[in-house]
């Protein structure tokens, strides 16, 4: 009987918990997606506000920094583009594309750190 | 046999949805704007007022780099572009030297008469830093932004091993490509300008900036100096060009879902 207790307690506890954390990446999710429509349409502002939202929502969402950072170098704001590419970078380290985006990035941020430091 | 047909049909259509609803990734293009090495606002001319060149005689280099430059500003700068007299830096130098023979230890004698390295046109360097000839020179203009420099085109030969791709064919016709070493001689050209951009209120120089570019060509081949020169220079114009103007540059990057 105690062992039953012990399990619905413990039911009662985590299922909440799990529907809340799959309703937050669902939210997250629906900003990415919303950002990246109004990106397509050149609106990077929107995008921007979109992405760091679903960052806020959910702060591990490898997809939401990714897309932040490609925002953000757009704006021409390379430091907070490399910071949101290494934090993409840090959560899906294996994600090519992430890397294809940051090295990218990489070769005109060095291009213009070598420049201005000469 | 149509029964056949009809299900590969159905199956390249069913992963073609399927491919489709799962994309997670798209494409955008991007424009990454990268500002201007110097703030130039505070001026509304430029003035390329000459270069001390050296090099090969076939092509006179300060004649070809203020053309280029005026009308690449012209092009691509929000500037006043100032048509003036080309200015021969060297001979002004050589003038300005005699002139001051008796007051300054630099005799005209140390400065050699062909200029063929960037040791003999370090000798007339002087004159960049001469504030007042800038300030004089800036005050007949109405105070522009002044570009000036160093242009040295000189000729080159390397020879060494080149590896490259050989096309044969074996006994059954195939086509193989393999990389080949072979001993080449080659001959090109070497353009090593130095900008300087100078404020023409206070003759002070603002900015410089100096580059190597070099080009090789097959021995058997025959390309004309002016040619190369302009090959050269063309390499160089999108750095000297973000000096004075904001560019952006195109690309692609991938959004995620």
């Amino acid at each position: 009987m105690k062992t039953k207790l012990a399990l619905l307690a413990i039911f009662v506890t985590v299922f909440p918990l799990s529907t809340t954390l799959a309703d937050v990446r669902s939210d997250a999710k629906q900003q990415v997606e919303f950002g990246i429509k109004v990106a397509q349409k050149g609106l990077w502002n929107e995008a921007i506000y979109r992405w760091k939202r679903a960052a806020e929502f959910d702060p591990d969402y490898a997809s939401a920094h990714n897309n932040l950072a490609v925002a953000y170098e757009h704006q021409g704001e390379f430091e907070k583009a490399r910071k949101a590419y290494e934090r993409a970078t840090e959560l899906d380290p294996k994600n090519l594309i992430i890397q294809e985006n940051f090295d990218l990035f990489s070769e005109i941020d060095d291009r213009r750190n070598y420049e201005s430091d000469r | 046999m149509i029964a056949e047909i009809m299900k590969a049909t159905a199956s390249t259509i069913f992963v073609a949805l399927a491919t489709a609803s799962c994309t997670s990734f798209y494409e955008v293009p991007i424009e990454t704007p990268i500002q201007s090495k110097l703030d130039v606002s505070s001026f509304s001319r430029v003035l390329v007022a000459g270069f001390v060149a050296g090099g090969l005689e076939d092509i006179d280099a300060n004649r070809e780099t203020v053309r280029l430059l005026r009308s690449q500003l012209r092009n691509n700068s929000d500037l006043e572009v100032l048509e003036a007299d080309i200015l021969a830096l060297d001979e002004i130098v050589v003038s300005q030297a005699n002139a001051n023979k008796n007051e300054t230890e630099f005799q005209p004698e140390q400065l050699p008469e062909e200029i063929n390295s960037e040791r003999d046109l370090e000798l007339f360097e002087r004159i960049f830093s001469n504030t007042d000839y800038w300030r004089r020179l800036g005050e007949e203009h109405q105070n522009p932004l002044i570009v000036t420099g160093t242009v040295l085109f000189t000729p080159h030969s390397r020879s060494g091993f080149v590896t490259r791709e050989q096309e044969t064919y074996d006994s059954f016709g195939r086509r193989q490509v393999v990389p080949v070493r072979t001993y080449t001689e080659r001959r090109g050209f070497i353009l090593r300008p130095k900008f300087i951009f100078i404020d023409g209120r206070t003759g002070a120089t603002l900015y410089s900036e100096s580059f190597r570019e070099e080009i090789l060509y097959n021995i058997s081949r025959n390309t004309s100096p002016l040619s190369s020169y302009f090959e050269l220079a063309d390499r160089l114009l999108p750095n000297f060009l973000s000096t004075l103007s904001s560019q952006k540059i195109n690309g692609t990057r991938t959004l995620l879902r």
